[in-house]
């Protein structure tokens, strides 16, 4: 090799090195975010657990207490929304990936979807708000639910598609020459064969609906007492974090730092219990 | 078998049989229009949602027309509001989010594919995309409690100190040291986009074809090499569509720029002042709105915030849809 | 010899010392002039072929000569897809089962099918036998053990899996699981059953029993089989269709058809001058 071209080569192994290292300190930075915000948490969130969260109720400012009520709205308008949201999200699904899988409303369709999908959730309380709210005259749990539910559709929809998209053609084609209607076929083969990925996904979705605040805040609103009145307005975890996140009391910041606490270990439980459902059915169809 | 169905040909079995037939034509028939129905709820619900928006917007929109979009006005009591501070704040906080995502992300996703040990790869891009799932009120409760003093305590003194001075770019780096304001959420908001755009890339980058890649080492190539010259340019729309997903994310998100941005109703250059955001200004105001313009107003932000959103994230679909139907047709 | 001569030599076909001539009695299934449209393209051209009764018939051929495409006509199963057309009549026992009026079920419960990859339901074993009759049929719980007994033991898998009926039927080898569904389309009493490819993704032995039990099966059904290997087709079949590009260029005897083919396309094939 001659001095220029050598002094070239060695120019661009250089560049390369670089930059190969710089991308590891890429990764590095993402994985110190996370670390650390995760530590804070639930370093911080630990030591503001007591037992009393699960019992007392959500307290007047300044003074302490627990989060029972919101816990319990919380798990209300969540069970609520999967029960609203995933039937029409798989019955959705359905539709796009055995009857419009190759027609123009079926991309139309997934089109939307994702973009709901992504959406941001505080416009789709606006939309329970007008559509709701403001038509019943008053805050309700129930439109808490609905908020929720329309943030678990799409990602229902979504896993449906594709978990019944991947069930080889031949099983449908050896259902069907049995004789046996295309609708039983759905339901009693087809669903069970894509189960475990749905459940997936429903699971993806309630870890989602867990966090989520913007669209609590102007339907289900809060409630500092508790109740099981779903048509009254409800207390939920995200929300009264924001509240007393916000505010300027100790022992509010306290219980703020207790609901983060509880959200985020929800919220991991289900990701990692949504990898195993995966990572299980992946060994056992190999 | 000729012998059991010769038996069978009884009119009891045919009629049997019809009427089985019927019953499930009729039942098909059932599944299907039920399913289209849930597909056509899925395309109402959208419609739905901007459509209600812009009804409950109306009444902003008539009183203040075009000049809801420049005005910096945010009056409750003289019931005069404009959206230009939101918009400023909203677009500004996701354009500091995409100026230090991006980069990252294509860091993140070169070092995923091209440079981390294979023991690595699984463990280091589960741990990345945690970060998508932590949800937006606990970057908040963390931004607020933990991020924000360090920012007041630290960082803004010595950006005034250093950056601050320096002719024109010094004036977006001069404020109080509060450690709110629309660098902070800037900052947090590409925490939480990072996961999204790596993610993209990093799938798009697996599905460049080896070969194509083998040819450029061949010809002695470097890595970094390869990735800028083939990788990228090959999965370019789908690269796009990433940025543009995470951009319609940082647009719209909620909680994390509410706790950090300081909620103040007005428009600095610098960076270090607190302002507002579309997102933030409604999720703040909204059950304290006591007149019907101002709650026209915020869902007439809220409608402009779909908008955008919704152009933003067409734009990533169709981009992301490009490199697939690129990839279908090899 | 050929190896296909030497095949016909060592018959696994009982009755292929019959040497059975084209079937003088109404064929159990017939294509008159059956055109196949996919997306415009003429996939099948002007079929005409007769399927024996309780006889195995083969369609041979290389790759994409449509000898999928036709068997999987006889039970309409191409239905479910787009952009497929089929002109002309596919007759079973005289009526046209192509004519919009046959009703499709019907047809299904005279004419099974088995595919190339064994695709049991994700059910236990019995549950997949039963899931087909459990459509037509309200058996007590004895009926029902007796027709899945029955239909395990025709798809000679009964004695590999009746301690462990209620275990799930994707812990089956793969042979088994083939067997499996041979059973399951059995289970349904049809009168025409269709295999395509079915061995074709099972290991030599598994393939054995299945050719085995293709043999003993013919005895009550009529059997259409499509198989790229002509060795199988020679040692299982009474009658042979060559496909080629969409025609039917020769149909026979077997025997005949191996040993001395009228058509030289046929001959090249068989000797292996293209496949």
């Amino acid at each position: 090799m001659s001095a220029i071209s050598e002094r070239l080569y060695r120019r661009r192994r250089v560049i390369n090195g670089f930059n190969l290292i710089v991308s590891g300190f890429c990764a590095a930075f993402g994985l110190f975010w996370l670390i650390w915000i995760l530590w804070t948490t639930l370093r911080t969130g630990l030591a503001a657990m007591k037992p009393a969260l699960f019992y007392e109720m959500t307290p007047p400012p300044g003074s302490d207490g627990g989060l029972a009520n919101a816990l319990f709205g919380s798990l209300v308008m969540s069970v609520a929304a999967i029960l609203i949201g995933t039937p029409i999200g798989i019955a959705a699904g359905t539709y796009l990936a055995e009857f419009a899988k190759k027609k123009a409303i079926g991309e139309v369709i997934r089109f939307v979807n994702d973009i709901l999908l992504s959406a941001p959730s505080i416009v789709l309380g606006l939309f329970v708000y007008t559509l709701v709210v403001r038509q019943v005259g008053h805050f309700s749990g129930y439109a808490g639910a609905l908020a929720l539910a329309l943030i678990v559709l799409p990602v229902v929809v979504r896993t449906t598609d594709e978990m019944l998209q991947l069930v080889p053609s031949q099983m449908r084609e050896a259902a069907l020459s049995l004789g046996v209607p295309q609708w039983k076929v759905t339901m009693q083969v087809l669903y069970r064969s894509a189960l475990p990925g749905i459940m997936t996904g429903v699971l993806l979705a309630l870890a989602r609906i867990s966090g989520e605040t913007a669209p609590l805040l102007f339907t289900a609103l809060n409630n500092q007492y508790w109740t099981h009145d779903l048509s009254s307005p409800m207390a939920s975890v995200p929300v009264v974090i924001f509240q007393y996140a916000m505010s300027p009391y100790e022992s509010w910041h306290a219980l703020a730092w207790a609901g983060a606490f509880v959200v985020t270990v929800f919220v991991l439980l289900l990701s990692i219990l949504s990898r195993a459902i995966l990572l299980r059915n992946k060994v056992s169809n190999d | 078998m000729a012998a059991d169905s010769a038996t069978l040909a009884l009119p009891a079995a045919v009629i049997d049989a019809k009427r089985r037939n019927a019953r499930d034509s009729r039942a098909d028939s059932l599944f299907r229009w039920g399913v289209a129905a849930a597909g056509m709820f899925v395309l109402l619900a959208l419609a739905g949602a901007a459509l209600s928006m812009l009804w409950g917007g109306r009444e902003a929109f008539s009183t203040f027309g075009v000049n809801f979009l420049f005005s910096t006005d945010w009056d409750a009591v003289n019931h005069k509001f404009g959206a230009l501070v939101p918009i400023y704040g909203t677009l500004v906080t996701a354009l500091i989010a995409m100026l230090i995502a991006v980069p990252v992300s294509f860091g993140i996703a070169l070092f995923l594919t091209e440079v981390a040990p294979n023991w690595m790869r699984g463990p280091v891009g589960a741990a990345i995309e945690l970060l998508a799932g932590i949800p937006s009120i606990i970057y908040g409760m963390w931004g607020l409690f933990v991020f924000v003093p360090i920012m007041g305590e630290y960082v803004t003194p010595w950006l005034n100190d250093y950056i601050g001075t320096w002719p024109v770019i010094g004036a977006l780096f001069r404020g109080p040291p509060l450690g709110i304001g629309m660098l902070t959420a800037g900052i947090v908001l590409a925490i939480m986009v990072i996961p999204f755009i790596s993610s993209v890339m990093r799938e798009v980058f697996l599905t460049v074809p080896t070969r194509l890649k083998e040819s450029a080492y061949a010809l002695g190539s470097t890595t970094w090499e390869v990735v800028w010259d083939i990788v990228l340019p090959y999965t370019r729309s789908a690269v796009i569509g990433g940025i543009f997903l995470g951009l319609g994310r940082a647009l719209g998100e909620t909680m994390a720029v509410t706790f950090v941005l300081g909620n103040a109703h007005q428009l600095s250059a610098s960076l270090l002042e607190p302002g507002n955001s579309i997102a933030a200004t409604i999720a703040n105001e909204f059950t304290e709105a006591d007149s019907e313009i101002y709650r026209s107003s915020l869902i007439a932000l809220g409608f402009l915030l779909f908008v955008v959103t919704f152009i933003v994230l067409s734009v990533a679909k169709l981009m992301l849809n490009r490199l697939s139907r690129q990839e279908g047709a090899t | 010899m050929t190896d296909i001569q030497f095949a016909l030599s060592t018959p696994l076909v009982s009755a292929a010392a019959a040497a059975p001539t084209v079937a003088s009695e109404a064929p159990k299934m017939a294509a008159r002039n059956l055109d196949f449209f996919y997306n415009g393209f003429r996939a099948l051209k002007s079929v005409n072929l007769d399927i024996a009764e309780k006889r195995v018939t083969a369609l041979i051929g290389p790759s994409g000569c449509g000898k999928s495409t036709l068997l999987r006509i006889f039970n309409r199963i191409y239905s479910i897809y787009p952009k497929l057309d089929a002109k002309g009549e596919v007759l079973l026992d005289g009526e046209n089962i192509l004519d919009a009026k046959y009703p499709l079920n019907r047809l299904r419960s005279k004419v099974g099918m088995v595919f190339q990859k064994p695709v049991p339901f994700p059910m236990s074993i019995y549950d997949n036998i039963a899931y087909g009759i459990r459509h037509y049929e309200k058996l007590s719980r004895a009926d029902m053990d007796a027709r899945v007994e029955e239909a395990l033991r025709q798809g000679a898998l009964w004695d590999e899996v009746k301690d462990k009926m209620r275990q799930s039927a994707l812990g089956l080898s793969g042979g088994q699981q083939q067997r499996l569904c041979i059973a399951r389309a059995v289970a349904l009493k049809p009168e025409v059953i269709l295999l395509d490819e079915p061995t074709s993704a099972l290991d030599p032995i598994a393939t054995g029993k299945i050719e085995q039990l293709v043999a003993e099966l013919k005895d009550h059904y009529t059997i259409a089989i499509v198989t790229h290997n002509m060795q199988q087709a020679a040692r299982c079949s009474d009658f042979t269709a060559f496909m080629y590009l969409g025609e039917l260029i020769e149909f026979g005897a077997t025997e005949i058809l191996f040993t001395k083919p009228t058509k030289k396309q046929t001959e090249d094939y068989i000797t292996g001058r293209f496949g």
